[in-house]
C-alpha cells in the first residue's frame, strides 16, 4: 500500500469507478470501439518493454477527472531484476 | 422541425418509462406537441404510467400492420391537450414490429407532432435497436450504480452503430439522465458521482434527477411526475431538462425538496 493510501479511504464509489473503468476499457476492446485507456495502456507498454521486461497486467493506467484539472495515472508493478535494473 | 428522440438505457427499471412520459408531459407544456411512443411491446407500461390504460384500443403494431390508421390508434392525453399516447401492443410479440412498417409511422409522426418520444424497451435486442433506429436525439437514462453503467456503455456502442443516422455517417446525438440520485450518499463516498459517471460515459449531461418518493407517488395515480407535482424536485429537474432539449441553456443543480424549518428539525433528530 502506497503512503497515500494510508491518508486516503477508499470509499465503495471509487471502487466502483475504478472497477468499470478496468472493464469498460476492455469490452469496448472487444466490441471494436477506439477507447483512449486501452490504447495509451499499449502504447506506454510499448515504450517500456524496450527498456525494461513488463508483464501486460502490471500496468494500471486511470483518469481522474477534478474540478479544472484531469491527471492521467500510469503505475507500473516493474519486477525485482527490472527494478534493478532502473536502480543501477 | 420535428425531432425524434429515444429513450433508453440497456438495463431495465433504471427509469426509462417514468423519463419518457415526464419529458413528454414537460414539453407539452412548454407548448410542443408530443406523442410518446411505447416499443416495449409485450410489456407495455407507458399507457399505465401516463394514467390512459383504460383508454387504449389500438396499438403500434395495429398501425404498423396496417389494421388501423395513426389517428384511430393516438390517444389524446386528458391533462395536456398537444401531449399523445401511441401504446404498445400487450398480446403481440416484438417480431410482429416490421422495420417497413416502423418506418412508414414514425414518418408519419414526425408530420404531426413537434416531438416524437420513443419508450424503448430494456435489452439490446430487436425491441431496443427498433426503437432507436430513426431516433435523432437519445437520451440514455441510468442509475449511479455499475451494472447501469455498464449497460449503458453498451447501449452508447449500438447508437453510435445501429441507428439509421450512425450508418449514413452522420453523428447521434446523445445525453445522460442521471436518475435515482443521492448527493448526500454520493458525497460519503458510497456511491459513483456524476463526474465518474460521465468521465466513464463520456457524453454530456442532459440532468440529474434525484431520488425521491414523488416519482412512485406520481406512477401509482398514474400521471407524469412533472405534472403531478410540478413544484417537487424530480419533476423541476425533468422540467430543466425537457428546456435544455429545446435549446435553452440552464445551470445545472440537483434540485432538492423544500423542506419547512420544522421538517429539517426532525430530520436532524432522527439522522
Amino acid at each position: 500500500m502506497s503512503l497515500l493510501g494510508l491518508f486516503q479511504r477508499r470509499t465503495s464509489g471509487t471502487v466502483a469507478r475504478d472497477r468499470l473503468q478496468l472493464i469498460l476499457a476492455h469490452e469496448r476492446a472487444e466490441t471494436g470501439r477506439p477507447d483512449l485507456v486501452v490504447t495509451l495502456r499499449e502504447e506506454i507498454l510499448a515504450v517500456i518493454a524496450r527498456h525494461v521486461p513488463v508483464e501486460r497486467d502490471k500496468v494500471r493506467i486511470t483518469l481522474e477527472r477534478g474540478e479544472g484539472v484531469s491527471t492521467l495515472g500510469v503505475d507500473i508493478e516493474l519486477s525485482l531484476p527490472a527494478a534493478k535494473q532502473l536502480a543501477a | 422541425m420535428s425531432k425524434v428522440l429515444v429513450v433508453t438505457s440497456g438495463k431495465g427499471g433504471v427509469g426509462k418509462t417514468t423519463t419518457t412520459a415526464a419529458l413528454g408531459a414537460a414539453l407539452a407544456q412548454g407548448g410542443q406537441s408530443v406523442v410518446v411512443v411505447d416499443f416495449d411491446v409485450g410489456l407495455r407500461n407507458l399507457d399505465l404510467v401516463m394514467g390512459a390504460e383504460r383508454r387504449v384500443v389500438y396499438d403500434l403494431i395495429n398501425v404498423v400492420n396496417g389494421d388501423a390508421k395513426l389517428p384511430q390508434a393516438l390517444i389524446r392525453d386528458k391533462r395536456l391537450d398537444t401531449l399523445h399516447l401511441l401504446p404498445a401492443s400487450q398480446t403481440r410479440d416484438k417480431d410482429a414490429l416490421t422495420d417497413a412498417g416502423v418506418a412508414r409511422v414514425m414518418e408519419e409522426l414526425r408530420e404531426k407532432f413537434d416531438w416524437v418520444i420513443c419508450d424503448s424497451p430494456a435489452g439490446i435486442e430487436r425491441g431496443a435497436t427498433l426503437a432507436m433506429r430513426h431516433a435523432d436525439v437519445a437520451v440514455v437514462v441510468t442509475n449511479p450504480e455499475v451494472s447501469s453503467v455498464r449497460d449503458s456503455d453498451r447501449i452508447i456502442g449500438l447508437l453510435d452503430a445501429k441507428t439509421l443516422r450512425a450508418e449514413k455517417g452522420e453523428s447521434m446525438e446523445k445525453h445522460l439522465i442521471l436518475t435515482r440520485y443521492d448527493p448526500n450518499r454520493a458525497d460519503r463516498g458510497d456511491m459513483l458521482k456524476t463526474e465518474d459517471v460521465l468521465e466513464i460515459l463520456s457524453i454530456p449531461l442532459l440532468a440529474i434527477i434525484p431520488e425521491s418518493q414523488e416519482v412512485l407517488r406520481a406512477s401509482n395515480v398514474g400521471c407524469p411526475v412533472t405534472l403531478n407535482n410540478p413544484l417537487c424536485a424530480p419533476a423541476r429537474a425533468y422540467s430543466d431538462a425537457a428546456r435544455r432539449l429545446k435549446g435553452e441553456t440552464i445551470a445545472m443543480s440537483v434540485p432538492s425538496e423544500r423542506r419547512s424549518f420544522l421538517d429539517k428539525l426532525f430530520l436532524r433528530r432522527a439522522a
